[in-house]
Order: structure tokens, then C-alpha cells, then sequence
């Protein structure tokens, strides 16, 4: 049975398992296909590390937890550091390009990096940082529409901040899709 | 009758296995709960803490499991249907409460949320180490129903399930999750509150004066009443003579805790759903329960992709899901004992219900463990190595 299997990691406070979430919901309610969750479950709070996995699939799924990642979302050093040893040699690694630093990344892995938490900053809530990062995600993988991730945003946010998060959600979307088309892509410049 | 429809939260959810139970319990009428919340059970009534002041009802946070485990049984003859939810170290200090819902015959539910142990043991992993204590934890002799499920959607359904059988037997049940299916996140349906069955509270039609509360009906379970409906009456976890008062005798003894026994006993075929993939003409059977069993229906999947061979034949291999581990379905196990090879039984501890498997099979088939002291779940190719053994 062909499974996609992702892992979202960074720091605890940066939304973690709500992109894991929004990315799961996604697919299971917008696009009818079946998808399982898992947060690492520990004492995390915010600063410490946080990670979830999420295994996406047309067909129910049978064993829980990952075990190689087609795709890895890192937002934190210490998330690359502890998770990057599991992405399939053909696998994409995702990074906040302003967090983390790559090295010693598998042959072939395909690595790209967004400036999520400026892009968030820009549009005004720093905390968005992780929905622009599904957006980047569904911009670069295809695993999931880009309609049932927005769905899925729209149905995991507080109501009075939904509007911006589509925004963030846009803006991670559409720089990856201008990184994919070889584009130079302008990034907001630190504050 | 039909659930209530104020506490069903109809729709399709992204979901974890802790707020699907309680969803489960709210659908399945369950209106009071007492709990000393433990993780990784804690989700469960902390959202039930949340939607009961909306959906009409109590949650109280008590001193300890004890105190949580006797409070919910004050509320069932109150008139609730109520639950509570622990883990290892708790479940094992409401022992004697669950022997006390045994002996007089309080319908409610237990949640289990299974974590490594024994003692504080692994408070955030998963284990599947309490399903013997489920059954026997409490002294003295009475027959268990346990659920055990495998999905978050399977938290919900059988929820409900759990506090049915409850009512129509009058009996405490153990609804016997695992960290894993607690903690993880999956789609769940929850249906309109018209397509879900409930069961009711068996009150009696009789009137006062002309009712006991421990007389059997024609299946062995006697009805109930609750405070208040102008009924006296009695309970006790001393022995009893069907009135409720006590009677400590020989024969009051013998006919009250066999027919404890024998209520779930006989009625094992209204009790008992598991579930049967693949076995007919299997030369191995793989029995499992909750998360253990869809590592399993990997492990088989892997045996079959890969076409291992005995003796020039591909290797035949099916399923038995305990959905329902107590009371166990000891005839089917020993039928099927006479027509393959051999079992297999994964899970979470390092030897339970494999006794059971073995017990039943009465030597006609090897039992072949495959103990895990948890913390994670299997690595499916253990399971393959001893679906490989078994075949032999």
C-alpha cells in the first residue's frame, strides 16, 4: 500500500502539531483519502522541541508512526539535527531557511527553505509562521491540494483570525511555487 | 432508543482516540463522570469537563482514583449513566471499586488508557500490560466484559458499545485503550444522534413493595431503580439475597456470585464482537487487539507481498481481533485450534492474553507469543519471524 509519510518538528509554541493537523485534516475531510496523526508526546512546552508525524494514504492505515519521511517540515536546528537522519534518499526536506542551517543532508534529498516567520511577521502575527509553512509544503510536495489545505486552515483557526491565516497560508503557497518555477524570490528583508 | 441528540457532536472530525471516547460516552448517554485525571487519559475528561456544562451534567475532579472510582457508582444509582477514565497506577487503585460494581450490579464504565508499568512506568508511551488486570484485578469471583479498540473512530463506536453493555447486563465494563490509539489523530465519523442506538437503564415496571433488586430477570440480570422513585432499597458489597440486604451464608453466596458468572457467561453471544479476516483455510492465525492489531494486519500484509512458502505453498495467514478480549471467546479459539497450525499473539506485555490463546487451544495448535515490554509498538518484521515460525 503506497503511504506518504511526513514529519513536522521545531519548537514547541511555533504551531507544530497544528501544521501536522491541517495537513492530516486536509486530506481525510477535504479529499477523502485516510490520514494518521501522531504528536511525540513528552513534557514539551514552548521553546522546548515538539514533533508530530502525519502518514498520508488512499487506503486505511495500519501501522501508526513513520519510518523513512517522503517530506520533513523542520522549523528549529535541533528538529534538523534529530530528524533529518530519516528522510528517504528521495525524500524533500523543508526548512524556515532563517532557523535552520543544512548540512550533511542525504544524496538526493531535495532540499528547500522559505523565510516562514518573516513572510508571517509581514503580514503581521509572527505565530502564523507554521501556515505559511503548509502552504510552502503544499506548493512543493502536491501531496495535498492546495483547496483542501486552505479548507482544512479555515476549519483549524480561531474564526476571527481566518482571514489572515489564508493570507499566510497564500504566501507560503505561492513562494514555493515560484521557487519550483526557478523564479527569484524576493524575501522580506529582516526587521 | 435513540441517543440524545444533545450529546452527540454529529460530523465528520480530525480526531484523537481520548476526545472520540469521550464523544463516545456523551452519545452513549453518559452524563456524570469523576475522574483523577492521568495521562494519557487526561484528554478525555478534560473535554468532557469542557462540553458537560454545555450538554447538561457533571464532571467532578476528585482526590483520588478511590474517591473516582466509588463516585461515578453513587451517581449510576442516583440515576446517571456514568464513567471514569485512569491509567495503570490508577486502574490498579480502583480494583476494589470494580469489584464493588461486580457485586452489586452497577452498570458503568471504566476507561483504561494503557501506558507502560508496572508502578509510574511510562506515564507518555504506550503498553498493553493491564488487559489480565482488567479481568481479575479485583478479588473474589465475577465474569469481566473489556472492549479494546483500534482506532480513534473505534474510541467512539465502541464507547458507546461499552456503556450499552453496561446497562443490559448490569455490569461494570473495562474499555481497555493503549497510549497509541489515545494519542493519535484520525478521521472520525460521528452520526446523527436518530442512528445511534442506546441502550437504557433496565428500570423496572414493577412497583413497590412487589420489586427486589437482586432478582433475576429470564437473563439472569435483575432490573434496576434509581433514588428517589419512591422504591427502598439496598445495596451492599457484602453478600446478598436478592432484596439487597445482607445474607452472608453458603447458599446466598453460591447463588449470587455464580450467577455474577453466569450472566455474562450465557449471554457471551450477545456480548462478544471480534472480528475474523482471512481465516478460513489459514494455516496461521494472528490474534490481536487494539493498536498491536493493525501492526499485525501489516505484519501479515509483508508475509504475503514477500509469498513465504511451506512446504511449496504460499503461507496462508488471517486475523483474529479480540474486539471484545473479555469475556474470551474460548469455542472459536478452540475451533479454529483444530485446523491450523499455529497462533500468533503480539502485543504490549511481555505475556497475557497469549495464556489465554494457549488455554483455549488445548494443545490441538502451538501458541506462539510475540512479547513486547512497550514504550513503542512492534516492529512488524517480528511478527512476520514468528508468523514464520508458526507455519512451519
Amino acid at each position: 500500500m503506497p503511504i506518504t509519510e511526513i514529519r513536522v518538528a521545531g519548537f514547541g509554541g511555533q504551531g507544530v502539531i497544528m501544521a501536522a493537523t491541517v495537513i492530516g485534516k486536509a486530506l481525510c475531510i477535504y479529499e477523502q483519502g485516510y490520514s494518521t496523526m501522531t504528536q511525540n508526546f513528552g513534557p514539551e512546552a514552548r521553546g522546548g522541541a515538539c514533533s508530530a508525524q502525519v502518514i498520508l494514504s488512499k487506503e486505511p492505515i495500519l501501522y501508526p508512526y513513520v519510518t523513512g519521511t517522503d517530506a520533513s517540515i523542520m522549523m528549529s536546528q535541533e528538529a534538523f539535527a534529530k530528524f533529518a537522519g530519516e528522510i528517504k534518499p528521495d525524500g524533500v526536506l523543508l526548512i524556515e531557511q532563517d532557523l535552520v542551517r543544512v548540512s550533511n543532508v542525504k544524496t538526493g534529498v531535495r532540499v528547500y527553505g522559505v523565510p516562514a516567520t518573516r513572510l508571517a511577521e509581514q503580514l503581521g502575527k509572527r505565530m502564523m509562521q507554521n501556515i505559511v509553512m503548509v502552504g510552502f509544503f503544499g506548493a512543493v510536495t502536491g501531496f495535498v491540494t492546495a483547496e483542501a489545505l486552505k479548507q482544512a486552515v479555515l476549519d483549524s483557526v480561531p474564526p476571527h483570525t481566518r482571514e489572515a491565516n489564508v493570507k499566510a497560508f497564500e504566501a507560503g503557497y505561492e513562494y514555493g511555487k515560484a521557487l519550483l518555477a526557478g523564479e527569484t524570490v524576493e524575501a522580506p528583508v529582516p526587521a | 432508543m435513540k441517543a440524545d441528540p444533545k450529546g452527540v457532536l454529529t460530523g465528520t472530525h480530525f480526531m484523537d482516540g481520548d476526545h472520540a471516547c469521550c464523544e463516545g460516552a456523551l452519545a452513549g448517554g453518559a452524563r456524570f463522570a469523576a475522574g483523577y485525571p492521568i495521562t494519557p487519559s487526561t484528554e478525555i475528561v478534560e473535554r468532557f469537563s469542557s462540553r458537560i456544562p454545555v450538554v447538561g451534567g457533571v464532571f467532578i475532579q476528585m482526590e483520588d482514583e478511590l474517591a473516582a472510582s466509588i463516585t461515578l457508582q453513587g451517581a449510576v444509582w442516583g440515576g446517571a449513566k456514568a464513567f471514569t477514565v485512569t491509567s495503570g497506577p490508577g486502574f490498579s487503585l480502583m480494583m476494589e471499586h470494580i469489584g464493588y460494581a461486580a457485586m452489586t450490579e452497577t452498570p458503568c464504565v471504566f476507561v483504561d488508557v494503557q501506558r507502560g508499568g508496572p508502578s509510574t512506568g511510562l506515564p507518555t508511551l504506550p503498553a498493553q500490560g493491564d488487559m489480565m488486570q482488567a479481568r481479575w484485578g479485583s478479588h473474589g469471583d465475577y465474569e469481566m466484559i473489556a472492549l479494546c479498540p483500534n482506532s480513534p473512530q473505534e474510541c467512539f463506536d465502541l464507547t458507546i458499545r461499552a456503556f450499552n453493555l453496561a446497562e443490559q447486563f448490569r455490569t461494570p465494563v473495562m474499555f481497555m485503550m493503549d497510549e497509541c490509539v489515545g494519542h493519535m489523530t484520525e478521521k472520525v465519523v460521528i452520526p446523527p444522534a436518530e442512528e445511534i442506538e442506546v441502550t437504557p437503564r433496565r428500570i423496572t415496571s414493577r412497583k413497590p413493595g412487589d420489586f427486589q433488586l437482586f432478582e433475576p430477570c429470564a437473563d439472569q440480570v435483575p432490573d434496576m431503580v434509581e433514588a428517589g422513585q419512591g422504591y427502598h432499597f439496598h445495596v451492599t458489597g457484602l453478600t446478598h439475597s436478592e432484596n439487597g440486604y445482607p445474607s452472608m451464608t453458603v447458599k446466598s453466596q453460591e447463588k449470587l456470585v455464580k450467577r455474577l458468572c453466569s450472566k455474562i457467561r450465557d449471554n457471551f453471544d450477545k456480548i462478544s464482537l471480534n472480528e475474523e479476516t482471512d481465516l478460513e483455510n489459514a494455516d496461521v492465525a494472528v490474534v490481536a487487539y487494539g493498536i498491536t492489531s493493525r501492526v499485525a494486519m501489516r505484519a501479515i500484509r509483508i508475509v504475503r507481498e514477500r509469498g513465504f512458502k511451506v512446504n511449496n505453498r504460499k503461507i496462508r495467514v488471517g486475523m483474529y481481533r479480540l474486539i471484545t478480549p473479555w469475556p474470551f471467546p474460548d469455542e472459536r479459539i478452540h475451533a479454529l485450534a483444530g485446523r491450523i497450525r499455529g497462533f500468533v499473539v503480539p502485543e504490549l506485555n511481555l505475556g497475557q492474553m497469549c495464556r489465554e490463546v494457549q488455554r483455549a487451544a488445548g494443545g490441538h495448535a502451538v501458541t506462539i507469543p510475540v512479547p513486547h515490554a512497550g514504550g513503542t509498538v512492534h516492529d512488524p518484521e517480528t511478527i512476520v519471524a514468528a508468523i514464520l515460525e508458526a507455519a512451519k
